[in-house]
């Protein structure tokens, strides 16, 4: 093996941020066009696993020191609460709402509350992916 | 919503926050923010009684929950109910304040867990009394079964702890399954699910062949709530709970929500042959077995234990004389049988109080002298002597002696066994010629046990040798909460119609309605002297024989019958549980071999045997290609490399080799999505198997090398046969679903998504508003499953160096 990878750290460098941008991108896009919360997870887990696969964890786990048990548990409940809201207004648990508004320069927007439940299903992928893969790399046994 | 509606929330929602109190203010003993909740309820149930003597004004709100299977928040406050809410509410007061000097703070006692399943279970047992939906309350139902079992295993480090938690878990959920079931008969039935509905119904449905199945199914639950024979068995070891909860739970409350079930549905089923002799020979054999097995424990809260079981027994009999009432209808011998229910009501009250104190009380003792074994104690009267007090009274009370509680629904239980002896309800007379000698031999035995309580432990020899403590009184919060149950015992033994008007007259009006006159209610007088009569000679024969049984202790103590302790009916539970283990495993054993290509076997022979047997029993094998789209060279081309590489894997002698092909077939699949034009599949196919790569390479480091293993040729054949048989049924299926559709043409339903999704949802992607709108409960149940297989992935892998302990 290389002692030295400095191709592939470089490459990294710029990549991972271009696919997390991506997926950012993707993680918005997903109402309307091909994304969404599933995949945007997908991709920024795989920006991630990139950045642990070319340097070394305890590089990266110093950089960013998620505990994605955390994020697991925490997209959960961005979901659910996502749902319960509606039900303090009578509707039924996850009655979805979007409403759009006219926003200076960006034009029309619209948002909505399928976002966040959005967000919970993103944040569930990313941490499922990287705590089963960080978790299986870190067994030496 | 109304605030009554909270009442059963309160102690869920303050349950929320006991942890974050204990955390930060770990000085002050937890109880003391938790002795408010009680109170407050106890103070909002106050209002409901009719203090100024006006017929009792019966309250109903609803919210509904989930309307369309008609279940509804319901909370319903009558007599019965008022009568159990007050009790709990009461209780909980006085079992709160006790627990603040029972259970020291100290550094290993887990006080949150405690006082979070203590509210759990008040709630739980709130919500059973007030809720006027079967289904609710049997939600509620099983969260006190729960809420019990958890308490009962508090101190989890003590194996009998452990022991009596699973089993009173097992007996009670059971009944609450078989309870479940017969809540779901009387829902097919009368078609609701409210118990004022379906009692409105009631006479209409006496006929249906449901019926008695439904009552024997509600009765099993109620039974192994009410620790009735022969599920009695898990009460006395559930006595392994810190004492609070065993004067709480397996005494005051819970154990009476089956007594509380038999109740509120005695309009439904009283008056039926099969429930008053199935409630009254259920309850008379439980008392009677509860005091003689009582006589035989050595241990002080056994035999309280055995003595609940026994007055459990009592209460239920009396329902189900009292039912028999409904037999008679407005006019005729119905109040011979109204006098059960007036006990009945009124002992509940009676033995809550009495038992509460004395639970307290042992628990004192053992707390002061460090033993509950009658054998060891004695004399202690003088040692503690307000403790002795508050137990000759509570003592007294359970025994049936005057001028306590006790001896007015003793002798009211007298009468109600008398009077369904003289009157001929069912056929069967002859029979019910024992009910007052069962009653009267079970009271024998109450006391003695009752003596034997109290002379042992208080009189005699003080035996300070044999004490792992040096014995002392106990301090004085402690002795506040049994004190306050023992005031009640005296004050209510003097006043008793105090009750009667409040509490007593509406309870009985819930349990028998249409049984006075419109506009009447029931009138009751309770007295200690009426005249010299058959009840009273029974009372004085009770306390001659029982106490020459008592002078002659000694010879009891010599036979075989006193030397056992533990109840017969535990070999059944006991081997019963062993042979459930045995047998599952056995079962287990033979299929789960540990292998996945045998798992694998099995699903897909089932699969092909299923599928192949519908289609060909259906006849519904068509192939038609008439109405096919044309196939463009790409996909020939994907689909003949995807072929190639999938025939080629099981010959691959490496892993590397094989992973990659996988690889290969993923991306062509991906492909394929491509050229079909799904790019939300064709991208999370991508993403997938370039995150599944680096997951196989990090496996990879972990398996052994790739074994050359030789088969014997039939085992080949047969996987042959079944991965071609599998491929042959399912390209048969596709192949007939699209005949079938081009032969009948029906709209599939994409086009329901592709017409509302913009307009219900907002979104033009279609597999998303799906995935996140019209589909959005599966997607976040995946995504819990998801969350759970990542916390397995971490708790299999972290925690195996282990051995297993640390999970």
């Amino acid at each position: 093996m290389m002692n030295n990878p400095i191709q592939l750290h470089v490459i990294t460098r710029i990549v991972a941020f271009i696919i997390l941008a991506f997926s950012v991108f993707l993680f918005f896009a997903g109402h309307n066009n091909p994304g969404g919360g599933f995949i945007g997870g997908l991709m920024t887990a795989s920006a991630l696993v990139l950045l642990y696969l070319s340097f070394d964890l305890k590089t990266i786990k110093r950089v960013i020191p998620f505990n994605y048990e955390r994020i697991i548990a925490a997209g959960l409940l961005i979901a659910i609460v996502t749902g319960i809201v509606g039900m303090f207004f009578g509707f039924p648990y996850l009655t979805q709402f979007f409403e759009y508004y006219n926003v200076p320069i960006l034009g029309e927007i619209e948002l909505t509350s399928a976002l966040p439940f959005d967000l919970g299903i993103y944040l569930v992928v990313v941490g499922f992916t990287l705590l089963t893969i960080l978790t299986i790399a870190e067994d030496d046994s | 919503m109304s605030t009554l509606h909270l009442i059963p929330l309160l102690p869920f929602i303050v349950a929320i926050f006991i942890p974050f109190l204990y955390k930060r203010f770990r000085s002050v003993h937890t109880g003391w923010f938790l002795l408010p909740v009680p109170l407050i309820i106890f103070l909002f149930m106050l209002q409901y009684l009719p203090f100024s003597g006006d017929p009792f004004q019966e309250v109903m709100y609803t919210f509904e929950w989930v309307p369309s299977l008609d279940i509804a928040y319901t909370v319903y406050v009558d007599g019965l109910s008022l009568l159990f809410a007050l009790l709990i509410s009461g209780i909980g007061i006085l079992v709160v304040l006790y627990s603040i000097y029972y259970i020291a703070n100290k550094k290993d006692e887990p006080l949150n867990n405690f006082y979070v399943y203590l509210m759990m279970f008040m709630g739980a047992m709130l919500g059973v009394v007030l809720s006027d939906n079967l289904i609710v309350l049997y939600v509620f139902w099983e969260l006190t079964s729960l809420s019990s079992a958890l308490l009962i295993g508090y101190w989890f480090h003590k194996e009998k702890s452990r022991y009596g938690a699973q089993k009173s878990m097992l007996i009670t959920v059971t009944g609450g399954f078989a309870m479940l079931a017969g809540f779901t008969l009387l829902y097919l039935m009368t078609g609701t699910f409210s118990i004022r509905g379906i009692i409105e119904v009631a006479d209409q449905i006496a006929a249906n062949p449901y019926f008695l199945p439904a009552m024997l199914l509600i009765l099993a639950g109620a039974f192994t709530k009410s620790a009735q024979f022969p599920f009695h068995i898990w009460l006395p070891d559930a006595m392994e709970a810190p004492t609070p909860v065993s004067a709480y739970l397996h005494s005051a409350t819970m154990v009476k929500a089956g007594i509380y079930l038999v109740a509120r549905l005695t309009p439904l089923f009283g008056g039926q042959q099969e429930w008053f002799w199935i409630v009254t020979g259920f309850g008379l054999f439980t008392l009677l077995w509860g005091s003689v097995s009582a006589v035989r424990q050595k241990d002080l809260k056994g035999i309280l234990a055995f003595s609940t079981v026994s007055q459990l027994g009592l209460i239920m009999s009396l329902l189900g004389m009292g039912s028999a009432a409904f037999h008679y209808g407005l006019d005729g011998g119905q109040s011979l049988y109204t006098v059960a229910v007036l006990a009945a009501v009124f002992h509940l009250f009676n033995h809550a109080t009495f038992k509460g104190s004395l639970f307290m009380v042992v628990e004192i003792i053992d707390h002061e002298t460090g033993t509950r074994d009658i054998r060891k104690l004695g004399g202690l009267m003088a040692i503690m002597p307000v403790t002795f007090t508050i137990s000759v009274i509570g003592i007294a009370s359970m025994a049936g002696l005057p001028p306590f509680n006790g001896f007015l629904s003793k002798e009211l239980f007298f009468e109600g066994a008398l009077n369904a002896a003289t009157v001929d309800a069912f056929s069967g007379q002859a029979l019910m010629m024992i009910f007052p000698v069962i009653a009267w031999i079970a009271s024998v035995f109450t006391f003695v046990y009752s003596a034997m309580m109290l002379f042992k432990t208080f009189t005699g020899e003080h035996k300070p040798d044999q004490l792992p403590k040096h014995a002392h009184e106990a301090p004085i919060g402690m002795l506040i909460s049994p004190a306050v149950l023992a005031s009640m015992v005296i004050f209510f033994g003097l006043f008793p119609n105090l009750l009667a008007y409040t509490i007593i007259e509406p309870a009985m009006q819930a349990i028998l309605p249409g049984l006075t006159a419109p506009g009447e209610q029931f009138y009751i007088n309770i007295y200690h002297w009426h005249g010299i009569n058959a009840e009273l000679l029974m009372t004085l024969g009770v306390v001659f024989i029982g106490a020459a049984i008592f002078l002659n202790i000694q010879k009891l103590e010599r036979t075989a019958f006193y030397a056992g302790e533990r109840d017969l009916f535990n070999w059944f539970y006991d081997n019963g549980l062993k042979g459930l283990i045995s047998g599952a495993q056995k079962v287990d054993g033979i299929q789960m071999t540990g292998k996945l290509r045998h798992y694998f076997m099995y699903m897909f022979t089932f699969l092909i045997l299923v599928l192949g047997y519908a289609l060909i029993t259906t006849g519904s094998i068509t192939i038609d290609f008439s109405q096919t789209a044309a196939i463009s060279p790409y996909l020939f081309l994907i689909v003949a490399a995807t072929t190639l590489a999938t025939v080629a894997i099981p010959f691959v002698s490496k892993r590397i080799p094989a992973i990659v092909l996988l690889g290969v077939v993923g991306f062509l699949v991906a492909l394929l999505f491509v050229v079909l034009r799904a790019p939300d599949l064709a991208l999370t196919q991508l993403l997938v198997e370039t995150v599944m790569v680096v997951l196989l390479l990090l496996v990879f480091y972990h398996l052994p090398e790739l074994k050359k293993e030789s088969f014997k040729p039939a085992f080949k054949l047969t996987n042959l046969v079944i991965s071609i048989g599998v491929g042959t049924v399912v390209t048969l299926v596709a192949l007939s679903a699209h005949a079938f559709s081009t032969a009948n043409p029906v709209s599939p339903i994409s086009d329901y998504f592709v017409e509302n999704a913009y307009a219900l949802a907002g979104g033009q992607n279609i597999v998303n508003v799906i995935l996140v709108d019209f589909r959005g409960l599966d997607t976040l149940l995946e995504v819990l499953v998801l969350g759970i297989v990542g916390l397995a992935v971490v708790v299999l892998i972290k925690y195996k160096a282990s051995g297993g302990d640390g999970v």
